[in-house]
């Protein structure tokens, strides 16, 4: 049945309307999350200036490492140079390293996009296989299966399942390389402009290399790949057994379209917003997963970077993390939201 | 859930959980693994057969056998002892974020879905924020700047508990509120608190306690998750995330260390999932 269609300018008017609602809220919310990570480092019991300065400074040289953090100021004015200071990408100086923490994170960042992606990528496609093959016969013998997996897919805690992976296909059969992005390369000297090992070992043109890439991320990418598949798969299956009970597709199968014919030409362009937002979650999720799967698989991304830096109690590396997972976390939410305002015309009013 | 589902799971709730549970093979199952930890947490001092922080270092490392139904770990304290006491953390904590966050989002949900209006957009978009923050990144910048344990970890993963029940009671709550029998309890002069707490709270609960079901399986992987990067329960306190990481150094020639507190996360996770997932099919005949 299609909606009754209305006037041009009006449709606009209010999509605009939604478009400036959306902007607002991401707004909000980031700015939100500015807030709540400026609110964790002002009462932290940890003294930036006494780190700086050292436990046997003198009084004179303590004040004086105050004054050149700011710490002197009023809270609101150190608010103010906290998001001006965000604002130009500066996120502070890591205790341990003494570098830049953006810096460093930009260097980590690539090697978590790539696990994340590949993750996703197999992680939507077998989800959203289950999840077809699970509503094809509601309450059969395919649909328990997908119940079980997803139910332990729920409830497994992804440390774990990393770790007793790796024992098996790495250390007992010998499948795969061990944790790592690359194994150290005696053979091979490659360059790495882009930081995405995949990426990397191809433009290298050494076939080893890749293979190498390849075998290194099959385990952290399949654990990853687990822990989004369960809410995927069962979220859509759901979606697709109420779209199923519609009166189109008993249309449509009065017509003599077969059951896969309906669930797939149907009803899956129908979930699709359900769909997105999903995989959009898994996506978040992945980021948020990331800090446990790169610490087991000593991936060198920035949940590794987050672990190695609450081992060594240092604040800025620890806020500076939080503040770009955190806003990868609500943009690719945000963005989300926006897809499926645009895929599916029932929520675009 | 309509109007219907949700006077009908309440009479449900009151007259047949046993009847439920015995429609439910899942929730069953769920309930008695849920019934096991309790139990163990409730007698651990009973029935546990070690002292869980006494060392025996000329006993470290050792495989599972009669004496040490899972072994030792690397300082020779017996695994199973740490289990049993590793569940009074886990359930204190779980107990600690839903008290601090459940009560919070029924009160703002049920407060937007039955006043509606400006009130109702104003602590919805505030729910919505609270819903695109990152849960686990927070709760890990929160700890590790304040210090792990038990109260910082609850307060942690409480702040960004609230707002799932906020929607959840808003949806609900903004249905009832159009329902005849609000209208004829107003006619009877029932207004205003009593009426939020008397008469629309009791049918948002059967769906909040679904929620609250999925949440306390979640809220377990994320303590485990925490202690595994060393921001749980201080050690020698037995922690079952902490023992993992344990288990970690050793964990190509002594497997089962990390091995055996894994499976209690997984099977205690496990069992909220189950009864999430019985709950909600016996609440909601909509999804089978």
């Amino acid at each position: 049945m299609a909606p009754p269609r209305r006037i041009g300018f009006r449709r606009g008017g209010r999509y605009l309307a939604s478009l400036i609602s959306w902007s607002l809220t991401l707004a909000v919310t980031l700015a939100g999350l500015v807030i709540f990570t400026f609110a964790l480092g002002e009462t932290s019991p940890a003294d930036p200036a006494l780190h700086l300065v050292g436990d046997h400074a003198t009084e004179d040289a303590y004040q004086a490492a105050r004054r050149s953090l700011g710490l002197d100021k009023p809270v609101t004015e150190r608010f103010g140079d906290y998001v001006v200071r965000l604002a130009h990408g500066d996120l502070g100086t890591s205790w341990s390293s003494a570098l830049p923490v953006a810096q460093e994170l930009s260097q980590v960042f690539p090697a978590t996009l790539e696990i994340s992606t590949v993750a996703l990528v197999i992680g939507a496609s077998l989800g959203l296989t289950l999840a077809v093959a699970a509503a094809y016969k509601p309450g059969g013998a395919v649909d328990a299966v997908v119940r079980i997996v997803s139910l332990l897919g729920y409830s497994v805690p992804i440390f774990w399942l990393g770790l007793l992976m790796l024992l098996l296909f790495y250390a007992r059969l010998n499948w795969t390389p061990g944790p790592g992005q690359l194994s150290d390369m005696i053979q091979y000297v490659i360059e790495r402009p882009t930081g995405l090992a995949l990426v990397d070992t191809w433009i290298s043109g050494e076939p080893g290399a890749f293979a190498d890439a390849v075998g290194h991320m099959i385990l952290p990418a399949f654990v990853l790949a687990f822990h989004i598949l369960a809410g995927i798969s069962r979220l859509v299956r759901a979606a697709l057994i109420t779209e199923l009970s519609k009166e189109y597709v008993l249309a449509a199968q009065a017509r003599g379209a077969g059951r896969l014919r309906v669930l797939l030409l149907h009803a899956l362009p129908n979930v699709s917003g359900i769909a997105v937002t999903v995989i959009a979650l898994g996506y978040t999720t992945l980021l948020e997963g990331a800090i446990f799967t790169e610490t087991v698989f000593a991936w060198p991304g920035i949940g590794r970077y987050m672990s190695t830096a609450v081992f060594a109690a240092d604040m800025p590396a620890i806020l500076g993390g939080t503040v770009v997972i955190g806003a990868a976390f609500v943009i690719v939410n945000a963005l989300a939201d926006l897809l499926v305002r645009r895929l599916d015309p029932r929520v675009r009013t | 859930m309509s109007l219907d589902l949700a006077a009908d799971a309440v009479i449900q709730s009151r007259t047949g959980v046993l009847e439920g549970l015995r429609r439910s093979p899942t929730a069953l199952v769920g309930v008695i693994l849920l019934a096991i930890f309790l139990g163990a947490a409730a007698l651990a001092p009973l029935i546990a057969p070690y002292d869980p922080i006494a060392q025996d270092m000329a006993n470290r490392l050792a495989a599972p056998s009669w004496s040490h139904w899972l072994g030792t770990d690397g300082f020779g304290r017996d695994l199973l002892s740490r289990l049993i006491f590793g569940t009074r953390p886990t359930l204190g904590l779980i107990v600690l974020v839903t008290l601090a966050s459940l009560p919070f989002g029924l009160l703002i949900g049920v407060v937007a879905g039955a006043f509606g209006g400006w009130i109702e957009r104003i602590l919805m978009r505030l729910t919505d924020i609270g819903m695109a923050f990152p849960r686990l990144a927070l709760a890990l910048a929160f700890v590790a700047v304040f210090g792990p344990g038990m109260v910082n970890g609850a307060v942690a993963l409480a702040i960004t508990g609230w707002p799932a029940y906020a929607r959840l009671a808003r949806t609900e709550a903004s249905v009832i509120r159009h329902a005849d029998f609000i209208a004829a309890a107003e006619m009877g002069g029932i207004r205003g608190w009593r009426l939020l707490f008397g008469h629309i709270l009791p049918l948002v609960l059967p769906s909040a306690l679904v929620r609250m079901a999925l949440d306390m399986a979640g809220i377990i992987l994320a303590t485990a998750g925490l202690g595994f990067i060393g921001l749980g329960v201080q050690p020698p306190t037995p922690d079952w995330g902490g023992m993992v990481a344990d288990g970690t150094k050793v964990i190509f020639d002594q497997w089962w260390i990390a091995a055996a507190p894994g499976c209690a996360i997984l099977l205690a996770s496990l069992s909220f999932n189950l009864i999430a997932d019985g709950l909600r099919d016996i609440l909601d005949p909509r999804h089978d």
